[in-house]
């Protein structure tokens, strides 16, 4: 009886300490993700600032009355704006943010492509002159 | 084509210089609130020199009213302070004071010593209220409107310009209307 108890008591502490470590590592993640406004390069999770620890508390509040991470974010979201993500949503005023790179990265390559295909050209056309051609052209290039 | 050669990386040059020199003179920390033009958030709070009495958001419905948010730690605080008690002589539009994080002892004794400004005053133990109303560095300032809507935050000290030229003007025609 005693043995068992024991084990019992045991197997509910190991229980009650694997939920607490999911919503640990679970928070931790979110802390992660969300910024304290305080000291601005720091995330929720790294601040000391006493904001951040309010905030933590808060977000542990409310991620054990039952709310979900997208819950605790639109939550922030409401109070400081979406300053508070470091991942910010993809709406008509950060379509700049998320997608000029790509078109720079298109405007890049094409450039680079007709780079390549001017001295394509060049070269195709330098072969074209005969080589004492070619080697006069070099000595008065060397000349100069 | 010989011509876009230098003019645009040119062009390019002079679009990131104006960036950068237009992000020159813009504060990164102030982070517009996404609470203007929303209700102010409801609260229920202890008066600083009534502990048993509160005030509430409802209780000031009708009228444009300021929330200073402040605390005895603040060192900035004392910086727009004397614009605070200016602004309560003049008599134009009730100010209250929300002390932020505050003990109730440290409140009272820095009113007692730097004049108190405030219509009423509230104290925000553990910061919630702060929170709802997205404060993140004390000193702040909210301009409420009779329907209590919030129509301007002032983030950090008051300024006499920001007051002048921005708040009292703001809170004149908001009590037109």
């Amino acid at each position: 009886m005693k043995v068992a108890l024991a084990a019992l008591f045991a197997l509910s502490i190991a229980a009650s300490a694997s939920a607490d470590d999911v919503l640990d590592t679970r928070l931790k993640a979110l802390e992660n993700e969300l910024r304290c406004l305080v000291c601005q390069n720091q995330t929720l999770a790294d601040s000391n600032a006493p904001l951040a620890e309010d905030l933590r508390r808060e977000v542990r509040e409310l991620a054990t009355s039952g709310k979900s991470d997208d819950e605790i974010r639109a939550y922030l979201v409401a109070r400081y704006g979406d300053f508070v993500l470091y991942k910010p949503p993809v709406k008509s005023t950060t379509y700049v943010l998320w997608f000029a790179p790509f078109l720079l990265l298109a405007a890049g390559a094409a450039a680079w492509w007709s780079l390549v295909r001017r001295r394509a050209r060049l070269s195709a056309n330098a072969g074209s002159l005969a080589p004492s051609a070619q080697a006069a052209a070099a000595r008065t290039l060397l000349d100069d | 084509m010989k011509v876009l050669r230098w003019s645009l990386p040119l062009a390019i040059f002079l679009v990131v210089l104006g960036f950068l020199f237009v992000g020159l003179f813009r504060d990164p920390r102030e982070v517009p609130s996404p609470l203007i033009g929303k209700p102010a958030p409801a609260f229920a709070l202890s008066q600083l020199h009534e502990p048993t009495r509160t005030l509430t958001t409802a209780d000031m419905r009708g009228q444009v009213w300021l929330l200073n948010v402040w605390a005895s730690w603040c060192v900035s605080c004392r910086v727009e302070h004397p614009l605070l008690v200016d602004l309560a002589r003049a008599n134009v539009v009730p100010v209250i004071g929300l002390a932020y994080k505050d003990k109730r002892d440290d409140g009272l004794n820095w009113l007692k010593a730097n004049g108190d400004p405030y219509r009423l005053s509230i104290v925000d133990q553990d910061g919630r209220v702060g929170i709802d109303f997205g404060v993140y560095g004390v000193p702040e300032t909210f301009v409420i409107d009779k329907a209590g809507i919030i129509r301007y935050k002032q983030i950090g000290p008051l300024t006499a310009d920001a007051l002048k030229q921005t708040i009292l003007p703001l809170v004149r025609e908001l009590q037109r209307s």
